[in-house]
């Protein structure tokens, strides 16, 4: 089957096109008024260089910023929040604390929804499902007739603990349906049954703040696509690392979040398992940021919930978190782009402030006059100022290296080339302790990971942030500039549910749990058999557990999904395998209880060739190139090597620059390059080989 | 300024975060994991901190960095050892109160002495009467354990986890914290090391000069803008048994600050009197906020706010003053020093707020002994208005000085069996003025059917509100309640009978400015908001529309 992904980022729409020749690939600008001018244009291109009728395409594969920007941006219309008595204000009190401790004029994030256009109804469920309070119908359908009449274009219902009891938010869905049926209504027992009102609210409202856009969007997006020719199916990246169809997407856009990324770690993932990497780290730098993912057994880490939207520095907290599947992700602010600065210390300091594409670092001399990232690569060497972006950007090094010595040179008493040490130095640094912190959250050792590297910045950091973390090996994919939508292709048809249901082991109801996760697995298949034409599929379930007590969950892995009266005990031994990985030791006798269930459905990785790994190889030569080898503080005599001259097996030794149009790897002195079959780039530290 | 320096120090805050962030993974207490109530950092062989981790609880800035110099005195340099590990609570020395376990770990390189790692966590429980102000005298609050080695060259001192055991409520949950602290320091000597290794060295006292010169230069210059003088703020807050003056005296000169309480109100028959070394810690960390707030805490970036209290006030409570629960008044302490920097620097600082927590630990007992319903705790964190800010409204049900986060309603009625009807904000509480003062909240509570409840109100600002600046009015003040119309005390332990509903009304944090003079639009968005209401936005606010 012709398979086709794209993916819309901030400054490029990516598109990848899988055909029986092989591989097609084209970048064309975003078109930020309408996304899909900007597909349609860059599917015909592939399609074109390819050879292929777009008749011909069997699926079409999309992930998308939209949600994530419509959210950022705020862009999205007058929307109505009905709740609970005495709950108006969940998201607007958020968790009553401050995310940045010592400023006094903080702004904390405003809620999507102002006060006034929320709504409340006096009604209410126990932590058990049990009806405390009634809701009463004619109040219901007032207020309904009310919201009705004013211009609201989008509907969100939360109540408290309608994860365990869904009856109310449903009436409250039915009156719409009835009083005022083009309205879109999405209900939090639907879009997020989760236990925790602040995220559970904060998903459906986000949701239903974007529904209208990305239906009206996706909408236009199947019609193009219609009218240039192909009925393929249009599948839409999710943020948990799966696909599902253009219709669910409709309707749960809140699943589209941060999908880009999430094809990025795919995309290492299935390098991962085609070179057997057990513990994969993969590295994406851009422009303004760059991400960091664990993958493990050739799966990126996923987590039930994330936080979008942060208004400050990247700053934990000051975006909303919302519970939506998601593939694990810390996104720090530190990219090509980012400027660097002298702060009230006298320190350097690196980002989070970019100066993006325009003007975009001071090099490119389109009006930037603050030293970035890029600029500081430039001063060193790494970059080769004639050959930037295929010799399309001409770089200055002087503009660079004056931006350098006006903004951190000069407060510093340090010469160009010492600042832009001081400045790479730093952001490898920042981007080192965010990658060893996520590591540890995780209960894992970071040395023991291998480093996937892509996306434009990587490759010129990867070997020093290898260094720093006392990482042995760095795999540079190839492609590694379409790396998302490459993904795309090599995701899986999936849907997760996640579901509310407190049980202690003391008391476990296995007849209920049971019945509750049969129901969660038909509705997951639902969603995946569709898309899955006849493939197999694995079930997965997670359990969320925690000892009494305490006020949060880890996750654990069940093997089985029917439980019997031998239950409470292998559901805790479950727990304490997990407990201990995480945190090193378990607590006898205490209770334990679960909280929340999470279930996915999913066709199984596509297979990949196991490319065998070659450590040793003929030496290639090259002209010659100096650089600054940080590790050594010195610069260094380097052989400068094109990648697209490299044969499998081919090696160079560090220090050494592997040259390509959208980057250049940096082998600093303490790696060896040596190229792999599939077209890989692998980094070994030179006291392992 | 070397670069090798300026990353190492980065790499350092890094260590102590990272060390952090072990202790509120591996740590039973909900305090630490849900409210950060726990501190990390490194010090340098002179027993100077170094870094120090930014955790939700200011009251160990100072008191962490004061902690290991005890530990020095106590255990003896000459005595230290590879594999040693020190601990105590004693309320002087650590942090404040007993509940506070402060570990130090000593660190070698080639057997020799270089720094310490620290780290301090509130723990479940540590015997006594429990967690409340109840006790009369720090014996009655539970087990002290003095400064003493917990491993003596890596051998656990099995004799001081007896006593522990034999003396608290949890004792899985208590010694398994200890070692979390244990492990927590050596988390941080692993990364330490290597990063010694990264820069070949074998020293941090050149690295350790290095930050105290830069720190030390930066506040010191922040300092030097305040105008010289002396400034003084006087506060009354209810207190327990009588209301309490705090009096405040500021002195700047030149690059150096002193702030001095005399004339504090004495100690408190109950646990809210603060150690010294508390109320340090709360006005060092209110002066940063003001002056230098973007150094990062280190013991040269302390050591020029030099802060002192009269022994045997209520602010440097002499032993054996009960001081269980120090943080009700330890958290009102920033607003009188805020207060007195207020005249030095107009236009800085906010508007008094609600300040102290409205913590609430409930104890749900079934009403009849006979049935088997379990007895349950639950403990809720709760959060007032802040002060409006000079050019800002206040942050409505938000803590400060207090960085603690609230927990869901739902999970904690999964915990025990009460119904939280209502926790939303609550309109006209924030004090009127140009700019409004942030709102508290409103938070309706009931036993589930089969229980009453028990609990210990620790509740301030309910005689004396929140004060405005600048014309501003005042907070609403706190109000504790049954819906039935009782009223309850705001000090002390007091029950909700089932079927009954105990209502907390928190209190507003205080305006800033003339209400009059507050934007028109502004005033009609809070009213169509519901923030204010249309007669108070008529009456206080002098808006003249027909809404």
């Amino acid at each position: 089957m012709i398979r086709c992904g794209v993916d819309i980022g901030g400054t490029f729409t990516d598109v990848v096109l899988d055909h029986p020749g092989g591989r097609a690939t084209t970048k064309v600008l975003t078109d930020y008024a309408r996304p899909e001018d900007a597909i349609l244009e860059g599917i015909r291109l592939t399609a074109d260089a390819a050879g292929v009728a777009l008749s011909d395409l069997g699926q079409v594969i999309h992930g998308t910023t939209l949600v994530t920007n419509a959210l950022i941006q705020r862009s999205g219309p007058r929307m109505a929040f009905v709740t609970t008595e005495g709950f108006r204000d969940v998201i607007e009190m958020r968790s009553e604390n401050r995310f940045e401790q010592y400023d006094l004029n903080l702004r904390l994030p405003e809620p999507l929804v102002p006060r006034k256009d929320r709504f409340t109804l006096s009604e209410r469920m126990s932590p058990q499902g049990d009806v405390l309070r009634p809701l009463d119908p004619d109040a219901v359908e007032a207020l309904v007739r009310d919201i009705a009449a004013k211009d609201y274009a989008t509907v969100a219902v939360g109540f408290l603990h309608s994860y365990a009891n869904d009856a109310h938010e449903r009436v409250v869905y039915e009156f719409f349906s009835r009083i005022a049926p083009d309205l879109p209504v999405s209900i939090s027992s639907r879009v997020s049954p989760q236990m925790r009102e602040l995220p559970r609210f904060n998903t459906v409202i986000a949701n239903a703040y974007v529904r209208p856009q990305v239906a009206a969007y996706l909408d236009r997006l199947v019609t193009r696509l219609r009218e240039a020719g192909t009925d393929a199916p249009v599948y839409m990246m999710h943020s948990g690392g799966g696909l599902i169809s253009v219709e669910t997407a409709a309707e749960e856009p809140v699943r589209l979040l941060e999908s880009g990324p999430a094809g990025g770690a795919i995309f290492a993932a299935g390098y991962a398992r085609a070179h057997g990497i057990g513990r994969a780290l993969s590295f994406d730098m851009g422009g303004t940021t760059a991400k960091i993912c664990l993958i493990e057994d050739g799966a990126p880490k996923t987590a039930s919930s994330f936080e979008i939207a942060r208004t400050w520095r990247f700053k934990k907290g000051s975006g909303m978190t919302v519970s939506t599947p998601v593939v694990e992700m810390v996104e720090i602010g530190a990219g090509g782009g980012s400027i660097a600065s002298i702060d009230a210390l006298g320190r350097i300091q690196v980002g989070p402030r970019s100066a993006g594409s325009e003007p975009g670092p001071a090099c490119y001399q389109r009006g930037g006059q603050h030293p970035t990232v890029t600029d500081a690569n430039l001063t060193l060497g790494r970059l080769d100022p004639e050959a930037f972006a295929g010799g399309k950007i001409p770089l200055s090094t002087e503009a660079a290296e004056r931006a350098l010595a006006a903004h951190v040179g000069q407060a510093q008493g340090l010469g160009p080339a010492d600042a832009a040490f001081g400045v790479t130095e730093m952001v490898d640094e920042q981007m080192a302790n965010a990658a060893r912190v996520h590591a540890v959250e995780n209960g894992r050792e970071i040395e023991d990971f291998t480093m996937i590297a892509f996306g434009g910045g990587a490759p010129l950091h990867a070997a020093r942030l290898a260094e720093k973390l006392g990482i042995a090996a760095v795999l540079v994919p190839p492609g590694a500039g379409v790396g998302s939508a490459i993904g795309f292709l090599e995701a899986p048809v999936s849907y997760e549910t996640a579901r509310g249901l407190f049980q202690r082991l003391d008391t476990f109801d296995a007849g209920t749990v049971n019945a509750a996760l049969e129901t969660m697995e038909a509705e997951a298949r639902r969603f995946v058999e569709a898309g899955a034409q006849g493939q197999a599929t694995e079930t997965r379930l997670v359990a969320h557990m925690r000892y009494s007590g305490q006020g949060w969950e880890i996750p654990v892995l069940l093997d089985s999904r029917v439980f019997g009266e031998d239950a409470p005990a292998k559901l805790r031994a479950a727990f304490e395998e997990a407990y201990r990985t995480l945190f090193g030791r378990i607590i006898e006798g205490l209770a334990v209880e679960v909280a929340n269930w999470t279930l996915s459905v999913a066709t199984p990785k596509p297979p990949r060739a196991a490319v065998t790994r070659r450590e040793t190889g003929r030496k290639a030569e090259g002209k010659a190139r100096r650089f600054l080898d940080a590790a050594l503080r010195a610069h260094v005599d380097a052989a400068e090597v094109a990648r697209a001259d490299l044969s499998p097996g081919d090696r160079v030794d560090g220090p050494a620059i592997v040259t390509e149009d959208e980057t250049s790897t940096i082998v600093t002195s303490a790696f060896t390059c040596i190229a792999q079959d599939d077209g890989s780039l692998l980094l070994i530290r030179k006291d392992r080989t | 300024m070397s670069i090798d320096a300026q990353i190492m120090w980065n790499r350092l805050i890094a260590v102590v975060e990272e060390q952090a962030t072990t202790l509120v993974r591996t740590a039973f207490s909900t305090s630490v994991r849900e409210a950060g109530d726990l501190s990390a950092g490194l010090f340098d062989a002179r027993g100077r901190m170094m870094a120090q981790a930014v955790t939700g609880t200011p009251g160990h800035v100072n008191a962490m960095a004061e902690s290991v110099g005890h530990f020095v005195d106590a255990i003896g340099r000459q005595t230290m050892k590879k594999g040693d590990v020190y601990i105590t609570n004693d309320p002087w020395l650590g942090t404040g109160h007993l509940h506070d376990i402060t570990v130090v770990t000593p660190v070698f390189r080639e057997a020799r002495l270089i720094g310490f790692f620290a780290c301090t966590a509130h723990i479940v429980d540590i015997g006594g009467r429990g967690f409340g102000p109840d006790a009369n005298e720090v014996y009655e609050e539970g087990l002290l354990i003095p400064i003493s080695r917990f491993a003596d060259a890596g051998e656990v001192n099995a004799f001081l986890v007896d006593i522990v055991r034999a003396n608290v409520r949890e004792p899985v949950q208590v010694v398994g914290d200890i070692y979390s602290l244990a492990a927590c320091n050596e988390a941080g000597e692993k990364r330490l090391q290597a990063m010694l290794d990264e820069f070949r060295t074998d020293d941090l006292e050149d690295l350790s000069d290095f930050i105290a010169k830069a720190s030390h230069q930066a506040t010191r210059a922040a300092i030097a803008k305040v105008p010289d003088g002396t400034y003084t703020h006087e506060m009354t807050v209810d207190g327990f048994e009588a209301p309490v003056e705090m009096h405040v005296t500021l002195t700047v000169a030149g690059d150096r600050i002193t702030c001095d309480f005399a004339g504090t109100s004495g100690m408190s028959r109950f646990g809210v009197n603060c150690p010294e070394v508390y109320t340090r810690a709360y006005a060092c960390y209110a002066l940063k906020c003001a002056i230098a707030p973007e150094v990062p805490n280190n013991a040269a970036a302390l050591e020029p706010f030099e802060i002192t209290a009269p022994e045997g006030s209520i602010l440097a409570a002499r032993r054996p003053a009960p001081v269980s629960v120090r943080h009700v008044m330890g958290h009102l302490v920033p607003d009188v020093v805020l207060g007195a920097l207020h005249k030095a620097l107009p236009a800085t600082v906010p508007a008094e707020g609600a300040s102290a927590l409205w913590n609430i630990q409930i104890s749900c007992r079934p009403v009849d002994d006979a049935s088997n319903l379990p007895r349950r705790e639950v403990l809720m964190f709760n959060s007032g208005g802040t002060g409006a800010r000079p050019a800002l409204d206040g942050l409505s049900a938000t803590a400060f000085p207090s960085g603690v986060s609230t927990m869901s309603v739902e999970a904690t009625e999964q915990v025990g069996p009460i119904t939280v009807w209502r926790k939303e904000l609550r309109p006209d509480s924030g004090g009127a003025g140009q700019q409004r003062g942030g709102l508290g909240q409103v938070i309706e509570i009931s036993p589930r059917e089969g229980y009453a409840l028990m609990f210990n109100a620790m509740f301030d600002r309910c005689a004396y509100p929140a004060r405005g600046r600048d014309g501003g009015g005042q907070g609403a003040p706190g109000r504790v309640e049954l819906t039935d119309g009782t009223t309850l005390r705001a000090k002390g332990r007091q029950s909700v009978p089932e079927g009954a509903t105990l209502r907390l009304s928190l209190p507003g944090g205080g305006g800033y400015g003339d209400p009059g003079a507050r934007d028109r639009d502004a005033v009609r968005a809070d009213v169509a908001a519901g923030y204010v209401s249309a007669e108070n936005a008529r009456k206080t606010y002098g808006l003249e529309d027909d809404t």
